[in-house]
């Protein structure tokens, strides 16, 4: 701790002496480190596997979703007696979309994202030398480890994993007599999630506490790039609303095994009267959705702030509508909290609270058009380079757009009668969330790539990568929409059941393809990520001609991040191809020539 | 044996991979470019293609709006389910012209403004009149469409009735519904699922004089044109009462009892006669006859759409809508509590 107090004393300051960190060895570089650089790539790499299990599983139960009942060896292969002769078992198939869910919600999209990118760019972009807290850091990492480690182990126990979808509603998740996945399964489900809130939030403090104490001098509010920004408005959303997860959880822990009734009131199951009385599941429904509802905008943010960031630097033009752009993230922020209810607008809520979500919900689409509109503008007039991490922040503007408008349907309460649970909502929030949220991701591994690994990834393969990725992304979900105007459930292991149904077959069929090829696509990029880690060109100091602190440290990894003193930050990161200077860019640290006109 | 097939296909793979890399690497090395620097080459390709891949986007959303739309639910075939349909169209058009609007500009801008050396990009930082007017006009737009959704909305919970609405009880177990109609007096007996006994499967407490006269069947009849006042009760988790033709859906939550209403208008039979719908039943039998599978009738439906357990995909019961005295005959059929408990 005391170094790190030290690097805090001495950010401001001249001629901090780096020779009296302590000397590295194998497991406090590479194991438990409390460098944010190394933890940041550890989220990374953790999330990265769990995103290709995560992808895998949504292949496997897509190969049944088209061809229901089919014989398929390979999933004989990797489910075992899951899948008897080849044919998915259909609690295997809840299983698999439930922890595909969980998998890509929380430990891709949450600690993959915010984690890898919240923890790189924090202090190099504000001017720090590390987190406030590198123990806390570390520690922080290690839950998420530790949740994933417990999160996969529950994918061998005998009853299967968790499998009463990812918002694990009780009394479904309560009672492992009404489902095999509600067993063991879903203790250990409770279990990882438990340790990765906690990991979560401690890591979200360390970002607010960073963000507001750390900043080097002259790094103002209205200095911060829009990724602190996102960054910091995310993990304030984290703080806020990881708890109550945490006590729907603690909550659904003592009814399942100490015989409370929070959520559980007049059930028989399975030929047995349950004695519980007086709780009520709709509970669970409030508390579960008042993290889960901000956390749509815990995975968002922190994309939008990269593909800010990313569409500035790439359109050699400043960001439009700086402050209009800080003002949609609070905006959004703020009302993320009061709209959880239109997910539950037809579970038997009082219907005046329907009218009130819906007023609130659709009042997120004016803070979310202004973000849209901004980003065009940014590219109005620009001179675009296309590096794959612009490629991917384009297609966030195009699937932001596709998927957020969708939402003026799901969120009117009145609509959501006909069309809550069906596929509409999984091609919804998989464009405008999962999509969005993902792209926001791949073009933060390209765009700083170079600062995490000092070399340089493989250009025609990130091309390559995203074309197929873009293409096969909108071919999966794109005709969702269809099948679920169509009436089709979410959910459904088959829907060979109902002949009105047999008309969507071939779409189902559509979709699968391109979801097999999309995933297979994403080898592509793991090959790219593993091959320039090792053998990519160096790095140079600023590759990609960016404004932001990050890209004045050495590429060289160090303790601290600049040899010498702090850079001073002289304006704000956005002076792209500003008049008057003959580069394109202006990094911050360059101070505002005389009459020149600062923003 | 397999697995050491594959085990050896996927390294020649990755070795191919890695060899494959070499000779690119060489190949950049002597057209003596850094291969991460983006070219004006680049920039060119990737804006051509992202304009195309705009294009094809637009195009094949009308396409699918061709192929696909005749897929989609046909017409609502209740009272309000009219406005719903409404409401949705009205979204829609909403929904169709900002996509067409934004995504063009996206993909066009992208390709008109790709980067080349000898360009410098306009220094533009903001303007407080554009951006007062993007604000200003989804307000309003979306104040339009707040203002007609908590209309609807409040109209299809609370609807004001002319005529008395018959009581029917929707019961939901692990994997099936049960029905319970109101009988004489119209009302509902007591029940709980601490009385299920036996052949009191939904738990009726027979000592509730209300009671006697509810119908148990296995079977939803409903008259044209009457309103019908939906109780959903669930034995043991949460099931939803999903009956997408009637643009309907309620939770039903165990320990609790949740309620819609509805008012159907249009009978199975009719709606056996509708051209969109007689022409959905002609594709799909033709599918059917294909698979060697039996023919199908268009039916009403209720089926579950809420994740209840492993045969939740085939919780269905079919819904048939008909004249009040067709109606009243089978009601008539049906057994009270008092004859069968």
């Amino acid at each position: 701790m005391a170094d790190h107090a030290h690097a805090h004393d001495s950010a401001h300051g001249e001629g901090h002496d780096h020779d009296e960190h302590p000397v590295d060895n194998f497991w406090t570089k590479y194991v438990f480190s409390t460098d944010h650089k190394m933890i940041a790539k550890q989220f990374l790499i953790t999330g990265m596997f769990m995103g290709l299990i995560g992808v895998f599983m949504s292949m496997l139960f897509r190969l049944q979703l088209a061809w229901p009942g089919e014989s398929f060896p390979i999933l004989e292969t990797f489910l075992g007696k899951w899948a008897p002769d080849g044919v998915l078992d259909p609690n295997m198939y809840l299983a698999l979309v439930t922890i595909h869910g969980t998998i890509m919600v929380f430990f891709v999209l949450t600690a993959g994202l915010s984690g890898t990118f919240s923890n790189l760019l924090i202090p190099l972009q504000i001017g720090a030398r590390d987190m406030a807290s590198g123990f806390l850091n570390m520690i922080s990492y290690w839950l998420f480890f530790a949740s994933s480690v417990v999160m996969l182990t529950s994918l061998f126990v005998e009853t299967g994993p968790a499998s009463g979808g990812w918002t694990v509603y009780p009394p479904l998740s309560a009672l492992p007599q009404a489902m095999p996945g509600s067993g063991a399964g879903m203790t250990l489900w409770l279990v990882s999630m438990t340790l990765f809130v906690g990991g979560s939030l401690i890591g979200s403090l360390n970002y607010i506490v960073t963000v507001i104490n750390l900043r080097t001098k002259g790094m103002t509010m209205t200095r911060l790039p829009l990724t602190i920004w996102a960054f910091l408005v995310t993990a304030i959303l984290g703080v806020l609303s990881f708890p109550v997860l945490l006590s729907a959880a603690l909550l659904l822990i003592f009814d399942r095994s100490m015989g409370t009734s929070f959520y559980l009131s007049d059930i028989m199951v399975a030929g047995e009267l349950l004695s519980n009385q007086g709780g009520s599941p709709i509970l669970y429904e409030h508390l579960f959705w008042f993290l889960g509802h901000p956390e749509v905008y815990i995975i968002l943010l922190p994309a939008l702030g990269i593909t800010s960031e990313v569409i500035a630097t790439n359109s050699r033009k400043p960001i439009f509508g700086y402050r209009a752009m800080i003002g949609s993230i609070l905006a959004i922020a703020f009302l993320s909290f009061i709209v959880w209810g239109h997910h539950m607008f037809v579970t038997g809520m009082n219907p005046f609270l329907g009218s009130v979500f819906t007023f609130t919900t659709l009042l997120i689409a004016i803070p979310s058009a202004v973000k849209a509109f901004n980003y065009i503008t940014t590219l109005w007039k620009g001179n675009i380079q296309f590096t794959p991490a612009m490629l991917f922040s384009i297609a966030l503007v195009s699937t932001f757009v596709a998927g957020g408008l969708t939402g003026i349907i799901l969120g009117d309460s009145a609509l959501d009668i006909n069309v809550h649970d069906t596929y509409f909502v999984v091609a919804h929030f998989h464009i405008v969330m999962g999509l969005s949220a993902i792209f926001g991701m791949f073009a933060g591994v390209y765009h700083w790539f170079p600062k995490m690994y000092g070399r340089m990834m493989n250009k025609t393969m990130g091309y390559l990568h995203f074309w197929i990725s873009f293409v096969t992304a909108y071919g999966v979900f794109f005709p969702m929409h269809f099948t679920g105007l169509a009436g089709l459930p979410r959910r459904y292991y088959s829907s060979a059941e109902f002949p009105i149904f047999d008309e969507l077959h071939d779409i189902n069929v559509i979709i699968t393809f391109f979801a097999i090829g999309g995933g297979i696509a994403q080898l592509i990029f793991i090959f790219n990520f593993f091959y320039s880690m090792w053998r990519g060109p160096k790095a140079p100091q600023n590759p990609w001609r960016s404004n932001t602190l990050e890209w004045t440290a050495p590429v060289e990894h160090m303790h601290g991040n600049w040899p010498g003193a702090i850079p001073e930050v002289q304006r704000w990161p956005y002076d792209y191809s500003k008049p008057g200077y003959d580069e394109d860019f202006v990094p911050q640290d360059v101070p505002i020539k005389e009459g020149e006109h600062a923003h | 044996m397999t697995g050491i097939i594959t085990i050896v296909v996927l390294v020649l793979a990755v070795i191919t991979a890695l060899q494959l890399m070499r000779v690119f690497e060489l190949s950049t090395k002597a057209r003596k470019e850094v291969e991460y620097e983006v070219t004006d080459r680049d920039n060119n390709y990737q804006g051509w293609l992202m304009l195309l891949f705009g294009i094809a986007m637009i195009v094949s959303l009308f396409w699918m709006l061709y192929a696909w739309l005749p897929v989609t639910l046909p017409k609502p075939s209740s009272e309000h389910g009219v406005a719903i349909d409404s409401l949705f169209k009205i979204s829609m058009w909403v929904i169709i012209a900002m996509f067409l609007l934004v995504q063009p500009v996206l993909f066009y801008f992208a390709w008109r403004y790709r980067g080349a050396k000898d360009r410098k990009a306009a220094y533009y930082e903001h303007n407080n009149r554009l951006e007062f007017i993007w604000t200003i006009v989804p307000a309003i737009i979306l104040a339009v469409l707040i203002i007609f959704g908590m209309t609807t909305w409040s109209n299809v919970m609370s609807p004001k009735n002319e005529k008395e609405p018959i009581i029917v009880e929707v019961y939901a177990q692990q994997f099936k519904w049960i029905i319970r109609y109101a009988g004489e007096d119209n009302k509902l007996g007591y029940a709980n699922v601490r009385l299920i006994k036996d052949a009191n499967v939904v738990g009726v407490d027979t000592l509730d004089l209300l009671s006697a006269d509810d119908k148990v069947t296995s079977e939803i009849h409903l008259p044209v044109g009457r309103p019908v006042l939906f109780r959903f009760r669930s034995q043991d988790v949460i099931h939803s009462a999903y009956m997408p033709h009637f643009r309907a859906q309620m939770n039903c939550v165990p320990g609790m009892t949740t309620q819609f209403q509805f008012t159907p208008s249009v009978t199975t039979a009719d709606i056996r006669q509708d051209a969109n719908v007689q022409a959905k039943v002609a594709r799909i039998n033709s599918l059917r006859t294909e698979k060697g599978l039996e023919s199908y009738a268009y039916d009403y439906l209720l089926l579950c759409n809420k994740v209840c357990g492993s045969a939740h995909y085939n919780m269905q019961m079919n819904i048939v809508v008909e004249s009040e005295e067709e109606y009243a005959k089978w009601l008539a059929e049906q057994k009270t509590i008092a004859e069968t408990l």
